[in-house]
């Protein structure tokens, strides 16, 4: 295992992961499925009715969660991807640096997502 | 390795499973949706920022090209929920049968066929 684990995977342990990739949809259905029923349940949406939503503190933290979890999933998912195509075998030897430069970049927009969701969250009064 | 074991490489003559086509969907849409969040947290954004600012997004929201832009990401969001839903219960051991694992593929597909309609209609 060691071989895999040390350099790019994003818990400890591909079983890690496994596992925070499967934590972080649910709570990201959950997120979702609870947003689509609160829209449809809404006949005319306003502003009113929409910042008094996202202004509550339980709704603060349960997007803040969700915010986080996404960042992981995608960092997760995105890595298999990168590693299932981005390979030697399919690239030859450019396939380390680039896919290292992907991978820094996606991470880099994970973190983005996460603090520019923070800032609208707390941004709402 | 023997260089000489066959391999098989060219996608086009690869025949895809009803299976295998919901998961490379899953896949793809992921990493759509990974884009698609940026446009996901400008809208919240517009959404939040203060009154004015929601009355023009639900007015930039009139325009056609928006309301497609806004149901493609509703598409991928489904579909990627939906398969990704299933792919949770087959994690739990349930419907992992040859014949099980296609009834789960199709229902898939015709339930994020529905969501993906019903979005739309959403939309317009
Ligand atoms: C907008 C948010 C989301 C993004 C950007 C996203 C992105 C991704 C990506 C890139 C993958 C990797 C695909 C692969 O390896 O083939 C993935 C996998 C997965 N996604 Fe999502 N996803 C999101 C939301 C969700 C939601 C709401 C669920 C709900 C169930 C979900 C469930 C899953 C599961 C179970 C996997 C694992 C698939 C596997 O291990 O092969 N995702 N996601």
């Amino acid at each position: 295992m060691g071989m895999v684990t040390a350099v790019t995977s994003f818990g400890r342990s591909g079983l890690y992961d496994w596992l925070i990739q499967r934590v972080s949809a649910v709570i990201m259905a959950a997120y979702v499925i609870f947003l689509t029923g609160f829209i449809l349940s809404t006949p005319e949406m306003t502003y009113q009715l929409w910042s008094d939503l996202f202004s509550g503190t339980a709704m603060r933290v349960f997007s803040f969660l969700t915010l986080v979890s996404l960042a992981a999933h995608a960092w997760i998912g995105m890595w298999s991807v990168l590693t299932d195509y981005i390979t030697g075998r399919l690239m030859g030897p450019k396939a380390m640096p680039i896919r290292l430069f992907l991978q820094v970049s996606m991470g880099l927009g994970a973190v983005i997502y996460v603090i520019w969701g923070v800032a609208i969250l707390w941004g709402v009064n | 390795m023997n260089n000489k074991r066959p391999v098989n490489l060219d996608i086009a003559t690869i025949d895809l499973p009803i299976t295998a086509l919901v998961s490379i969907l899953h896949r793809v849409s992921g990493v759509v949706l990974f884009g698609a969040v940026a446009v996901l947290l400008w809208m919240l954004d517009a959404s939040l920022t203060s009154e004015q600012s929601f009355v023009d997004l639900k007015e930039c929201l009139q325009s056609p090209v928006a309301k497609a832009v806004l149901w493609l990401i509703l598409a991928g969001l489904g579909y990627h929920t939906v398969a990704g839903i299933r792919h949770l219960i087959m994690d739990m051991g349930v419907g992992e049968t040859l014949e099980s694992g296609r009834l789960g593929a199709k229902f898939v597909f015709g339930f994020s066929f529905v969501l993906i309609a019903l979005a739309g209609v959403w939309v317009w």
